[in-house]
């Protein structure tokens, strides 16, 4: 029925792509298993081998569905099952190459897709019923669609009759997702299936990844069709530009040459491209300052002497400042966000920019760029290093004539480093814990975030040595992203710890996915910053609204509802709780010993606490203030911005 | 500055490509004055003319936004001086015994046709440009227009070339 074949089909995104083994977790054997006390699963073999051929053979649709899903290299899913994808999770129940992993709210499922996909590189993949067990993906769609993750979401959706008649559970998701995915389709007919799903790999992790979509009516899935593997795409209006043009590259080299005040400008593309490695060459030969954004945490050593850390709203001094001083910008697959920017008539008031992007529309969709270049960030990195090494001015040169640079930056990075003080009424201080955590687990954890101060703590006091040990939700800034997104994370690299920095109120947003969490035997493990409120908010409401705190206050410090520790223990985790500085160490110790079972740790820390340095929203990079009523002097060169004046 | 801009497209011919395309247009604050889609000479392939009205900046925006679009082959913006650029209007005009043998000599004089005619009214088809449609219509209200419907605009490039011919 099946024969090797040494090619992998077109458009396969398999674990072989990215260089990485197809590794994962069945259910362990101490964790109570649903699924392994009913009948005849068999144990699902990820490492199996997978066909790469298969002679066209009768199928049902829903077959068709789970053997392309095999295929295309797919490992794991999550999902929920309901009326519409019924058909689909029968042969599903087969399987033992796709495991199935059951959460408990849509939500969930495409978050851990998500997070499976940032820390693996593989796409990840959600499965869900039609209606609101589809509208229930939306906010993690447009989670993905926003921070370019490669994700494939399965849907089911009312019979083909039915589509358009307001029928029970029918909702129109391709309409509703069409501006908030790469691309979506809805599946008329059954015998479209596996090019489908082959297309929608394909389009999801080439050129700029982003999230797709499939929509399979029920009876398209009950139909009889025949299943045959490869599939030829059509996509004539698909052709993403990986290679960049050698003149733009020229061009930037000769910049790269010229300036004496570069910075590199380091996006999340560089961790979807792959090329960390090829960024320290770059880093190296060009001599010049590294900052990496909240996307790119990891992308560059953060023990790397040229890094200068996080630009943007809460980025360090020296990165705000060395790209508001910088004459040339050197910006790899980033997008000018205005977190990065700020006022944009203001930012980088005197660079030039070489904007390279593997997508065209963000060139000079925020600023102008003087040599643009569309192309994959690894092949524009190599080339360009290659340029400059075959170039007239020698590496010794080029770093030479940075020193001045070097003493600017060296000026603002000893005045005004990265810190934060125990907070005055004896509380524990958050970004001690977080810092803490870093420390402990060290560089080769995986570190998911919600969203909130907690996640910009994260950001900024871990230590981030290696790509893909960052992941959080950057563009959309979704709340509750976290939980389930190391759900998805552990699932993918089984034999890295992985922890969860959640806030309170983040936690309480999709802490249910903990029960997946137990039964699967993904033992990761949370550290809920609580400080009782919305703290993110809770800082703007201090800053902008005269402390007048309007319903950011949750309760979890005054009631202690929930308690998060009796929590954990209902959802089949270990609970812990810390309150004071001394038992810090002790606590993460104790959690990092735990890997039987998922581990929540309830850091109860002081409500005061604030993120800084910050540019508030809607003001220049120039105001960036290092701490509340201290901002660096930029305005002065002599001084190197290392005076402080009250703002 | 706003210029109004026309957009040649060709897409693949797929279930909510038009959404797609409109969609993308309302998201970004873009009006489109006029959009007319049509087959091609290629089965599967429909060409849209989009006329749009934008600031000269964002408009590279709209097309490269418009080129993500997976179902979106090529865009083209078409100049006027170097191309083709009709629009059909059909207009009802009343006009009975008394002024109709008028109407006819105005419709005549701009070769536009009659397609109907009743005792009360006479409809007129005419196919042109924007100003002589605009022309027409103003010599025509005078007699009372009943009803108007104009198709978006279509266009094609002067000279043999095709922008068709490359895009596989």
């Amino acid at each position: 029925m099946t024969q090797a074949k040494p090619s992998a089909p077109p458009g396969t995104p398999g674990p072989a792509a990215n260089g990485a083994a197809t590794r994962r977790p069945a259910p362990r054997a101490g964790a109570p298993s649903e699924q392994q006390d009913t009948v005849s699963q068999e144990p699902v073999r990820p490492d199996a081998p997978r066909p790469t051929h298969v002679d066209p053979e009768p199928a049902t649709g829903a077959r068709s569905l789970v053997r392309s899903l095999e295929s295309v290299g797919c490992d794991v899913v999550f999902g929920i099952p309901g009326g519409a994808i019924l058909p689909a999770y029968d042969p599903l129940f087969d399987s033992t190459l796709v495991r199935h992993i059951l959460v408990r709210h849509e939500q969930g499922a495409g978050h851990a897709a998500t997070g499976y996909a940032q820390a693996t590189g593989r796409v990840g993949v959600c499965i869900a019923t039609s209606g609101p067990g589809a509208t229930n993906l939306v906010t993690p769609l447009a989670d993905a669609m926003l921070d370019s993750v490669p994700v494939v979401a399965i849907t089911g959706q009312v019979g083909r009759k039915l589509i358009g008649t307001d029928a029970f559970q029918e909702a129109d998701i391709c309409g509703i997702t069409m501006p908030i995915t790469k691309h979506n389709m809805l599946v008329t007919d059954p015998a479209d299936i596996p090019r489908a799903i082959a297309e929608a790999f394909h389009i999801a992790s080439t050129g700029r990844p982003g999230p797709v979509l499939v929509d399979l009516p029920k009876d398209v899935l009950q139909a009889q069709t025949t299943f045959s593997w490869p599939v030829e795409t059509r996509l004539p209006g698909y052709r993403p530009t990986t290679r960049p043009h050698s003149k733009q590259i020229a061009a930037a080299a000769r910049l790269v040459r010229e300036a004496r005040r570069p910075v590199l400008y380091v996006g999340g593309g560089v961790i979807k491209a792959e090329a960390s490695t090829e960024l320290l060459d770059l880093a190296d030969e060009t001599g010049a300052p590294v900052v990496t954004t909240l996307m790119a945490r990891g992308a560059f050593p953060d023990g790397h002497r040229q890094n200068l850390g996080m630009p943007g709203m809460h980025g360090t001094v020296a990165a705000v400042a060395a790209m508001q001083k910088s004459d040339l910008l050197i910006a790899l697959g980033a997008r000018f966000d205005d977190r990065v920017t700020g006022d944009l008539s203001t930012f980088a008031p005197d660079a030039k920019i070489i904007h390279a992007d593997v997508d065209p529309a963000e060139i000079g969709k925020n600023r102008p760029a003087d040599v643009p270049i569309v192309g994959d960030a690894r092949e524009v990195i190599t080339e360009l290093t290659g340029a400059l090494r075959s170039g007239e001015s020698d590496r010794e040169e080029r770093h030479e004539r940075l020193r001045p640079w070097w003493e600017q930056l060296e000026g603002w990075r000893t005045t005004f480093p990265l810190g934060y003080d125990d907070p005055p009424d004896g509380t524990l201080s958050p970004e001690y814990v977080i810092e803490r955590i870093g420390a402990i687990a060290g560089p080769d954890a995986i570190y998911a975030a919600g969203v909130g101060q907690h996640q910009m703590w994260a950001a900024q006091f871990i230590r981030y040595e290696k790509p893909r040990t960052w992941l959080n939700s950057g563009g959309a800034g979704t709340m509750g992203y976290g939980v389930p997104a190391a759900m998805g994370a552990k699932v993918g690299m089984p034999d890295t710890t992985v922890w969860c920095v959640d806030g309170d109120g983040c936690f309480q947003m999709t802490n249910q996915e903990l029960a997946t969490c137990a039964i699967e035997g993904i033992p990761i493990k949370v550290a809920v910053i609580n400080n009782g409120n919305l703290g993110m908010v809770r800082q703007w409401q201090t800053l902008f609204y005269e402390e007048r705190y309007s319903n950011t206050e949750l309760g979890t410090h005054k009631h202690r509802v929930p308690d998060f520790v009796m929590l954990a223990q209902a959802l089949g985790c270990e609970g812990l709780r810390c309150e004071s500085k001394d038992d810090v160490d002790r606590v993460i110790e104790q959690a990092m010993a735990i890997d039987d079972r998922p581990v929540v740790i309830d850091f109860t820390v002081g409500a005061d606490a604030q993120v800084w340095p910050m540019v508030a929203a809607g003001t220049g990079n120039d105001q960036i203030m290092a701490a509340r009523d201290i901002r660096p002097l930029f305005d002065d060169p002599e001084t190197g911005g290392a005076d402080e004046v009250p703002a | 500055m706003t210029t109004t801009h026309t957009l040649s497209v060709l897409v693949e011919d797929k279930p909510g490509v038009l959404a797609r395309i409109s969609g993308l247009f309302s998201r970004r604050g873009y009006n489109i004055q006029s959009l007319a889609v049509g087959p091609t000479e290629e089965e599967g392939i429909s060409r849209m003319t989009i006329c749009v009205t934008v600031d000269d900046f964002p408009l590279e925006q709209v097309t490269k936004q418009l080129n993500k679009l997976v179902h979106v082959i090529k865009i083209v913006e078409l100049e006027p001086t170097t191309s083709v650029q009709r629009e059909l209007v059909m207009m009802k005009i009343r006009a009975d015994a008394s002024v109709r043998s008028q109407v006819l000599e105005v419709t005549q004089m701009f070769r536009a046709k009659v397609v109907d005619v009743s005792p009360e009214a006479v409809t007129v088809e005419a196919t042109g440009t924007e100003d002589k449609l605009n022309a027409l219509r103003r010599m025509l209200e005078p007699y009372g227009i009943r009803e108007v419907v104009q198709s978006g605009m279509v266009a094609l490039s002067r000279g043999p070339r095709s922008i068709a011919a490359h895009h596989r």
